[in-house]
């Protein structure tokens, strides 16, 4: 499985890179960590005329705080956020959903904005963005766009990113005090794609009510789905089954899953209610001993 | 006083693993050859089509590209223009179909070959491909949902002079199974599925040829587990001389049977292609490739009855049962005629008809993959065991027990024609014995307490165990050719070859043991017709047992020789002498002896004596006339050949605790034992290795591997994404206990082992969810079963939807 | 037509890599579509690095990139230009001494055919590296080897001669990785 021919173009420069996609736009295609795009290529499902490759731009492979949040560059690989000391502080569900991506060869190399720009339906990573609210940069000749989760992905594998557009970076807004993070997803091998995930972050406010929840889910649909009115109904209430429940209910009624060879759109909508349940019992839980451990240090 | 050597029965560290472990192992693809181009094969997209006409113009201008063949290149030739050959006719095959190497204006599954392309490197053969163009005509396609359905006469026909695509029908009886229904206090009833699956040895299969103009020698290598049988099929197919063909298997990274063809159409194309082009080609399967055109198996619906008394004894088993062999039945009916002599597993069974229907489907070829039918004989026996057991209130283990073949009832011929053409007649087991042993290791006594107590928490354990009986070891036979040299090393050739069974120690630790000989000092070569050019192949768990035996003789052989030559040069009687350490020395006097080394030079009586080890010799040896004496050879070396009279039966018994999330129908196997029986152990490591990695295949087809085909023959999962096969995260823990009783038909009393370890596990599998799920009524009659369908157990609803 | 072009790498064009492979420096004229995992073996003839399927998934190909474990078979060589790669050639002392891994799947039976041993002898070399707890539980030991397929030993010898380099490495008897041997070309 070999793969077509391209022309290879490795840029040292984000202007120069910018430069080929806007020449070569719809027949050019981006080689970042190459996780998604190389299986593809070697299986011939693509034949892209050109490709890109962006490895030299290693002023892009950053991890920092910026703004109340967590800034990531293009080249920042998911080995990187998965050791990141700054992502563990600031960013629990992130943190919680890297280790889930794939296997540590995979880890290596692959990009997270490369897996927000592949858009797979059943990708963890797309669900830490949405699910939390944060926004990428896409980057052309003309300027930068700032795009917010909930406008970038379509459908599957599709984003509003222009074909002359290149993702530079990503950012996700940094999680208050007394949080607690938890990404759940059934897979039928360890490090596989997921049948259904779920990625669930609960705040609690001083009187152990839930003060903020944000909560998305992967391989329920085309892209990764966030439902905002679930997470209002959680605010306020304290974190217990009943109301659990009763979002998974709400969520569960909600959705038109896909059948596969994988799993049936009925199995993918019973379990996705069965994890969002465990998701947000977890993540209330780690929020509750995050209070405690904070009680103990006073 | 010396201990004598004695390497059998040891778990010995391997021989052959310090190149594996370096990087230094030479498997097919990593044999490079001057001048050397490669090939690539066009697969049909069509599971059913005609081809209308095939333009290799454009590919064959691709710069790069040397050869572009397509099937009237083979007419033009002359050689491999009929069919490939049909392996092991049989009466029953009323229908025989094999394929041609390259398609004859049809083709009849995807992935089937159409045309060859050679080309300096792999990358532009396949840009070549890309510029063949094929026009097909679709046909209808034959890809059943329920393999029952093929015979029907809605259904189109695949070939034109096979009504109904039927392929054979087989039947096998024993006594009137009607009139033990008729009188039976209860029949049970089961329609049970397995699904299609394949072997998938993690490398791929792959051919490299090199034809010598001027000698007209023929060199191939092939990644193949029969050797000698490519090598003489070639020979006859290109009109060569048996000794102008030389075969030879490099290292082997797996086979599981999906190695063993005669021919896959590569090793006709690829010899042909080196002698068009006078140079070497080489062709290497990619994994798609591998998935839609690397023979699958396991594919088998069973409608099975169980006719039993009042106290779940069995009076009487019938099985009807349809076997999908794809397109084309290359292997004849061998896994069908296996599952029908297979089922009856270690349970008396008075009365027995097993009615075999083998349909052809736009499949891929169906031929053995490891376990070659056992797997579906012994889930449909034991899903009907357990339906009984559970309808007649009978412990699961009780009922087996109430049918168990006796330890004093061997040999026990069950009276059916086993796959090599003889008697399946079981030679010796205690399968009493291996079910306690089992139940111990298990701790089944102590389960239903533990199952209780999960269910009151709100976990679903559940427990299930399948046994199993296994031919093994059939003929018609092996040879071994043992050469002791000048410097005291022992070199064994023998015609089977070697995919990872350890055969570079198990065969060396047979020789060292007979030789008396430290294990290093003996070297074992396998696959190389060039070396050893008699022999069937590596299959049906048979090569420790028939070259192994054969081994053990040729061994023994020059044991004597070596014995009988001391004697001369000492001047003694060979009574006198024994072998101890790598020496003859006479008895009471060790000091008084030869090493085989100098031994062998003595064998060899030329006026030069050579090596480090001539030194050795005595100064003067007794004068001979003739110094060769009649009817002796020189050397120190034997050839041996064994013939089986005929299988010899190893058994196995497993069992596994699994608990079932019942939310998401995902399962975790927290335990596993299986207690195994195949006559005396050569090496105990190799084989509990062996039956760890079957057990990891067997749970493959209990939860994970499946091949998908779509209403139109696509098949929908030939990627490691889509097909999953068992990383260690979803195999367990093993504990493995042996149980021999040597075999009473070889001298060395073993059985064979290679397969053992998948055949009993979808069937445990299914009764361990089966109890997990009681609450819910479950019933499994179909492996593997994906999460859905266990939620589907649970929740009591079917799933409408393509699945 | 980009001004760029001129630095592209046409079809059928080359560039010269230069990547140091196991302590050794080494070059090639590669084209760019050219997998790593297949220059590595027929360019190099490093044949150790195995092909098993080509889309990332068995694992057969890994190999240490600059450090990182990664699929061979998912990278093109023009991408290492300049970087560090060790494979299963580099392990091995020059006089032949096997690496404590490679020993240890020997004793443990770890391997049978052989041809997935590569890659996982790097994976464990890299979960080595990473500094594991010496008491990882049995499902611990299993997820780090998740990612690499075998399909003969059903991974029993190759967990438990993990087990046993975590505990020797407990006991000081090894250190977590042995310095890379220098081959000769």
């Amino acid at each position: 499985m070999k793969p077509a021919r391209f022309t290879y173009h490795d840029p040292v420069s984000r202007d120069e890179a910018l430069a080929l996609l806007t020449s070569y736009a719809d027949d050019a295609k981006i080689l970042a960590g190459g996780q998604s795009l190389i299986p593809l290529l070697n299986m011939r499902l693509a034949q892209p005329a050109h490709l890109v490759d962006i490895n030299h731009l290693t002023e892009l492979a950053y991890i920092h705080e910026e703004k109340g949040g967590i800034a990531i560059g293009a080249l920042a690989r998911h080995r990187d956020a998965e050791h990141s000391a700054i992502v563990r502080r600031l960013c629990p569900l992130l943190a919680e959903a890297m280790p889930l991506v794939g296997h540590a060869p995979i880890r290596s190399r692959g990009t997270i904005c490369g897996s927000l720009a592949h858009a797979d339906p059943t990708a963890e990573l797309p669900a830490v963005l949405l699910a939390l609210g944060g926004h990428v940069y896409a980057e052309s000749h003309e300027g930068t766009r700032t795009i917010a989760a909930e406008n970038f992905f379509i459908s599957e594998l599709q984003t509003t990113l222009h074909s002359t557009e290149l993702l530079t970076g990503v950012w996700f807004p940094a999680a208050p005090a007394h949080t607690g993070a938890a990404f759940l997803e059934i897979c039928r091998r360890h490090g596989d794609f997921a049948l259904v995930g779920v990625a669930a972050q609960i705040t609690l406010a001083e009187d152990q009510h839930i003060a903020e929840a944000h909560l998305a889910l992967v391989g329920v649909a085309p892209t990764p789905l966030r439902d905002i009115h679930s997470e209002e109904l959680l605010r306020g209430e304290l974190p217990e089954t009943g109301i659990f429940r009763e979002v998974a209910a709400r969520i569960m009624s909600m959705l038109r899953p896909g059948s596969d060879i994988h799993a049936s759109a009925e199995y993918r909508r019973s379990v996705a209610g069965v994890l969002v349940e465990r998701a947000l019992s977890l993540a209330s839980e780690r929020a509750r001993q995050s209070i405690e451990g904070e009680e103990k240090k006073r | 006083m010396s201990m004598a050597t004695r390497t059998f029965g040891m778990p010995v560290a391997r021989k052959e693993d310090p190149r594996f472990l370096t990087g230094s192992a030479t498997y097919i693809d990593d044999i490079d050859l001057p001048a050397m181009q490669h090939a690539a094969i066009l697969r049909s997209p069509y599971a059913h089509a005609r081809i209308r006409s095939i333009d290799t113009s454009k590919a064959a201008a691709l710069q790069g590209v040397s050869l572009v063949l397509t099937y009237r290149d083979l007419v033009a030739t002359g050689i491999a223009a009929q069919p490939l050959p049909l392996l092991i006719p049989h009466p029953a095959l009323t229908h025989p179909h094999t394929a041609y190497a390259l398609a004859k204006g049809t083709v009849r599954y995807v992935g089937e070959a159409v045309a060859m392309v050679v080309a300096t490197d792999r990358y532009i053969a396949e840009d070549a491909l890309e510029l063949i163009e094929v026009d097909y005509e679709p046909l209808p396609v034959v890809s059943p949902r329920e393999l029952d359905s093929v015979v029907r006469p809605e259904t189109p026909q695949i070939y034109a002079d096979t009504p109904n695509n039927i392929a054979a029908h087989l039947v096998q009886q024993v006594g009137d199974v009607d009139a033990a229904f008729a009188q039976a206090a209860h029949v049970f009833r089961r329609r049970v599925t397995i699904e299609r699956s394949a072997s998938l040895p993690m490398e791929t299969r792959g051919v490299v040829a090199r034809f010598d103009a001027f000698e007209r020698i023929l060199t191939v290598w092939d990644s193949t587990q029969g050797p000698i049988s490519i090598r003489n099929g070639l020979a006859v197919l290109f009109g060569l001389p048996v000794d102008k063909v030389r075969v030879t298997t490099p290292d082997i990274g797996g086979g599981f049977g999906v190695k063993i063809m005669l021919f896959y159409s590569e090793e006709v194309l690829v010899p042909l292609a080196a002698m068009k082009l006078g140079c070497p080609v080489k062709w290497i399967e990619d994994r798609r490739e591998h998935m839609l055109a690397s023979n699958h198996e396991r594919g088998q619906l069973h409608d099975i009855s169980v006719a039993m008394d009042e106290d779940g004894h069995i009076l009487g088993l019938r099985d009807i049962f349809w076997h999908d062999t794809g397109a084309y039945c290359p292997y004849g009916i061998i896994v069908p005629q296996i599952t029908s002599c297979q089922l009856p597993g270690p349970y008396k069974l008075p009365t027995y008809y097993s009615d075999a229907t083998v349909v052809y489907t736009n499949r891929t070829p169906v031929s053995p993959y490891r376990g070659a039918g056992r797997p579906q004989g012994v889930f449909a026996m034991e899903r009907i065991l357990d339906y009984a057991a559970d309808q007649l209130d009978i412990d699961r283990a009780e009922i087996r027990s109430r049918n168990f073949i006796q330890p004093e009832e061997f040999p026990y011929d069950v009276g059916l024609v086993f796959q090599d053409g003889l008697p399946t007649c079981y030679d010796s087991g205690n399968y009493p014995a291996c079910l306690e042993r089992l139940l111990e290791m298990i701790d089944y006594d102590h389960f239903p307490e533990q199952q209780q107590q999960a269910r009151a928490e709100g976990r679903y354990l559940g427990l299930g165990l399948g046994c199993y009986v296994e031919g093994t070891g059939i003929g018609p036979y092996e040879g071994a050719h043992i050469l002791i040299d000048n410097q005291g090393e022992v070199h064994v050739a023998t015609g089977v070859s070697t995919q990872g069974q350890g055969h570079p120690t198990t065969f060396a630790q047979i020789a060292a043991d007979i030789l008396q000989v430290p294990l290093e000092k003996v070297h074992v070569t396998t696959g190389d017709t060039q070396r050893f050019q008699w022999g069937a192949g590596t299959y049906a768990s048979r090569a420790l047992v028939v070259a192994g035996n054969a081994t053990a003789l040729a061994a023994q052989a020059v044991k004597e020789k070596a014995l009988k030559i001391a004697a001369y040069a000492l001047e003694v009687s060979p009574e006198d002498l024994e072998l101890v350490d790598g020496r003859v020395c006479v008895k009471g006097a060790p000091s008084r002896g030869l090493s085989l080394a100098a031994l062998s030079i003595i064998s060899n009586p030329i006026r030069y004596a050579y090596g480090a080890k001539a030194a050795d010799l005595p100064a003067s040896l007794p004068p001979r006339e003739p110094p060769l004496p009649p009817g002796e050879e020189p050397g120190l070396e034997a050839v041996r050949y064994f013939s089986p009279p005929h299988a010899t039966f190893a058994n196995g018994m497993h069992a596994a605790i699994i608990e079932v999330d019942v939310q998401t129908g995902i399962v975790k196997i927290r335990k596993y034992v299986a207690v195994h029986d195949c006559g005396r152990l050569v090496n105990p490591q190799v084989v509990e290795g062996q039956i760890y990695g079957g057990v990891a295949q067997g749970i493959g087809g209990s939860f994970y591997e499946q091949f998908v085909y779509d209403e139109n023959g696509q098949l929908l999962n030939a990627n490691y994404l889509d097909f999953l096969i068992p990383y260690a995260t979803e195999v367990p823990h093993m504990e493995v206990d042996h149980i021999e009783t040597p075999s009473p038909i070889n001298p060395l009393g073993i059985k064979g082992a290679g397969e053992a370890g998948c055949i009993p596990v979808p069937a445990l599998m299914a009764a361990a969810l089966e109890d997990a799920l009681r609450p819910f009524g479950a019933r499994v009659d179909q492996m593997p079963l994906t999460p859905t369908a266990i939620m589907q157990l649970i929740t009591g609803k079917q799933n409408t939807s393509a699945q | 037509m980009s001004i760029h072009d001129e630095h592209a790498v046409h079809p059928a064009e080359k560039r010269e890599i230069r990547v140091r492979v196991n302590g050794v420096e080494r070059t090639a004229q590669v084209e760019a579509r050219w997998l790593l995992s297949d220059v590595l073996r027929h360019e190099w003839h490093l044949t150790g690095t195995h092909v098993g399927c080509e889309h990332g998934v068995c694992g057969a190909c890994t190999v240490l990139f600059n450090g990182a474990p990664v699929r061979s078979c998912l990278m093109f060589a023009i991408q290492a230009d300049g970087g560090e790669l060790l494979t299963v050639e580099g392990l091995a002392q020059s006089d032949g001494t096997l690496h404590p891994i490679q020993q240890a799947l020997h004793i443990y039976h770890g391997l049978q055919c052989g041809y997935c041993t590569p890659g996982f002898l790097m994976n464990i070399y890299a979960f080595l590296q990473e500094q594991p707890p010496a008491n990882l539980s049995d499902d611990e030991i299993r997820e780090a080897l998740s990612g690499n397929l075998c399909r003969c030993t059903g991974y029993q010898g190759i967990v438990e001669a993990v087990r046993h380099l975590l505990q020797e490495r407990a006991s000081n008897k090894i250190q977590a990785t042995q310095a890379v041997a220098t081959e000769e070309v």
